[in-house]
């Protein structure tokens, strides 16, 4: 029997992400930033993501998007919403994993998932940009730091400063009066991830928090953020080696069950 | 496809009845003054049959109706909330009130012409946005205001005498309001008349939603939300107790014939709260899934009475005249159109989560719903009370829930790609797969 080689397409508001599998074995991941043309950017991911699995477009089997914009994906033989997806992925990874908490660069989303991997209950964070990563990008802005190193500081942080703002444009302001009173920025940096922290577990907890949990997502990369996160629900949430990938490994798995 | 079961359909006959009536209430009320009549304004409340008393020349504009109207227009209601907004009232006001004052303000009436100003505004308030929406108006438009407080709390829980008369008192003195405004006198024989009917239309209604327990459903909730409005226009009128009576029959008959709104039928939903009707094409998406919305607790029971038993369970109240209610005086039919109004499921809504939650969940057993679809509607305070509460108590229940967020009257609250986005989401997890 020869094994299928099949793709997962995750179109997400910043960027696009392809995984490609051989069997159930990822053989490829491409990335790149979505831009004003999804189709192009999708490509571009295409392209990554097969040059890595050493093969053509032409010997993939079958391609399942998934995404915000999963209705413009190229090469795509059906769909998945991210939720979906998402449980999917997580499920794969990890049989124990009860609820997955995705942050991307718009939106936030909080799910409940069944043993058999099958999502039974969702919360979305998608009217403000203050529960996603694009409120940590800003912020990060704010005090003329690269993101990585923004996200680091918070780690040296010893003191907790509540920030009040409710959206990201006034938390930015807030943010320009702490560096003004000459608040350390290692604070600064620990009270914005306390923030979006304090928002997603607000938001996951309406499905109910149950272990294990799993982080994913271009957020799951930010170290001051998992470890908001980790204090708020006072346990180790498990942070994937590709979190951003999770989406369209979900995808790509059901285009393998597709196929079989 | 071929292995979906398919149940037989039929276009609604009293459909263009339906359409005709309501076109002739709001075209009555425009041209009430031009032929020598009264026109009033207020709430869709319990009060219509008492300006009803005073002759067959009095129109009503109520008011939620009214505005609902003009939110299906976006392109009018942009104006009327824009107008609002220039002059500096907020945005998160009841989104019915600022429709109506917007539609002041502006000078349109939704129906064409100028607004037609009342020659009186009547309300009767159990929400706070109740009691400030038609005293701001009567200023603005110089008119005789008068409001009746309906501070209290359902009936169909405890009796409380004292409560129902502080309700009675002032309706009561309401008629002399509108005795000394209009220079009329009220006909208490017509009030009587006007009591029977509104409470057979009300009971009626109870009775058509109750149909919608049969599967495959007889009526879907989107054109239920074009037929409930009679129930909100002038319930005593004869001529909208005979249109459910002809509903009624027909309703039942679908049921009997087993004829179907929805052909592909396979999943019963329940909803909550008034729809954002700009979109009411989000129901024409959820029949792509074959899923029929069967109603909620708002589409039965905002003038919908019933019978509410210690378990919750709900049974239509017979009207007045069928209970062998005698009506003979004035403070009779007060009374009793008070006691009659003050059991509607409505009232939960606005006064305990937990009543909510637990009719809903009788809702659902009743109507045999196998999941809810709850609008968080940032447009009515009252009716969005507490929906988390209910949501949460719905799933211990086992029974799955979406939430959405919305504005009934204001559609720029509503993102209706998001919306469809989470319903995709709601229903791949359910297992659902669009039948086309
Ligand atoms: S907030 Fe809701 S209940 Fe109150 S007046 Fe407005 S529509 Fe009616």
């Amino acid at each position: 029997m020869i094994t299928a080689i099949t793709a997962g397409i995750d179109l997400g508001a910043k960027t696009v992400k392809v995984v490609i599998l051989k069997g159930k074995e990822v053989i490829g991941r491409g990335i790149a930033t979505t831009g004003l043309d999804q189709k192009k950017s999708a490509e571009k991911a295409f392209d990554a993501a097969l040059k890595e699995a050493k093969i053509d477009l032409k010997d993939l089997d079958r391609v399942v998007a998934t995404g915000v914009g999963r209705t413009e994906a190229p090469n795509a033989n059906s769909q998945i919403t991210e939720v979906g997806a998402d449980a999917k992925g997580a499920i794969f990874l990890n049989p124990a994993i009860r609820t997955v908490i995705d942050i991307g660069g718009e939106e936030g989303r909080g799910i409940k998932i069944s043993p058999e991997g099958r999502a039974v209950d969702f919360a979305i964070n998608e009217k403000c940009a203050a529960g996603a990563g694009a409120f940590t990008e800003a912020m990060a802005r704010a005090l003329e730091r690269p993101l990585k190193e923004f996200a680091e500081l918070a780690l040296k942080s010893t003191k907790s400063i509540p920030m009040n703002a409710q959206c990201a444009v006034f938390a930015e302001s807030e943010v320009v009066s702490l560096i003004h009173a000459k608040t350390p920025h290692e604070d600064i940096s620990r009270a914005v991830h306390d923030s979006i922290a304090d928002r997603i577990i607000s938001m996951v907890r309406r499905v109910g928090i149950e272990k294990e949990v799993l982080l994913i997502g271009g957020v799951a990369h930010n170290v001051g953020f998992v470890n908001s996160l980790n204090i708020g629900l006072k346990l180790e949430v498990i942070v994937p080696e590709y979190p951003e990938f999770i989406g369209a490994l979900g995808a790509a798995l059901v285009a393998a069950e597709q196929q079989e | 496809m071929s292995d979906i079961k398919r149940y037989k359909t039929e276009p609604l006959k009293c459909w263009g009845k339906a359409k005709e009536l309501r076109a002739n209430y709001y075209k009555e009320y425009k041209e009430a003054k031009s032929k020598g009549g009264i026109c009033w304004s207020g709430g869709a409340e319990a009060i219509d049959v008492i300006p009803y008393a005073f002759g067959d020349d009095v129109h009503s504009l109520t008011a939620e109706p009214y505005a609902a109207a003009i939110a299906f227009d976006p392109e009018f209601a942009h104006r009327c909330e824009s107008a609002l907004e220039s002059k500096g009232w907020a945005r998160d006001m009841c989104a019915y009130m600022r429709n109506y004052w917007g539609s002041v303000l502006i000078d349109e009436y939704a129906f064409g012409g100028p607004f037609p100003k009342p020659d009186f505004n009547l309300q009767s308030g159990f929400c706070c946005t109740h009691a400030k929406w038609f005293q701001v108006l009567s200023l603005w438009e110089d008119v005789p205001y008068f409001n009746i407080d309906i501070a209290t709390i359902p009936f169909w829980k405890e009796e409380f005498p004292n409560r129902l008369q502080y309700i009675v008192d002032q309706m009561h003195e309401s008629i002399e309001f509108i005795e000394k405004v209009t220079g009329r006198e009220c006909d208490d024989e017509r009030l009587i008349e006007g009591v029977y009917n509104d409470s057979r239309t009300t009971s009626l209604w109870a009775k058509i939603t109750e149909l919608n327990q049969n599967t495959p459903a007889p009526l879907d909730e989107k054109s239920m939300y074009s037929l409930y409005v009679f129930t909100t226009l002038d319930r005593a009128r004869k001529e909208f107790v005979d249109f459910y009576e002809e509903l009624y029959a027909e309703t039942k008959d679908r049921v009997d014939r087993g004829i179907a709104a929805l052909a592909t039928e396979r999943f019963r939903l329940m909803s909550d709260s008034q729809p954002p009707w700009a979109f009411l094409r989000v129901w024409r998406y959820l029949e792509q899934f074959g899923v029929v919305s069967t109603g909620s607790i708002y589409t039965i029971g905002l003038e919908g009475v019933w019978d509410i038993a210690d378990d919750w369970s709900l049974t239509p109240r017979e009207d007045l005249k069928s209970r062998g209610v005698e009506l003979k005086t004035r403070d009779d039919a007060l009374r009793a159109m008070a006691d009659w109004h003050m059991r509607r499921p409505i009232y939960a809504m606005f006064y305990n989560a937990d009543w909510k939650s637990k009719l809903m969940m009788q809702y659902a057993k009743q109507w045999n719903c196998d999941a809810a679809m709850l609008h968080l509607n940032r447009g009515c305070e009252g009716t969005s009370l507490g929906i988390m509460e209910n949501r949460a108590a719905l799933i211990k229940t086992g029974l799955p829930v979406l939430t959405y967020e919305g504005n009934m009257g204001d559609d720029r609250d509503f993102d209706e790609g998001r919306t469809i986005a989470r319903i995709d989401t709601f229903m791949e997890g359910l297992g659902l797969k669009k039948l086309t």
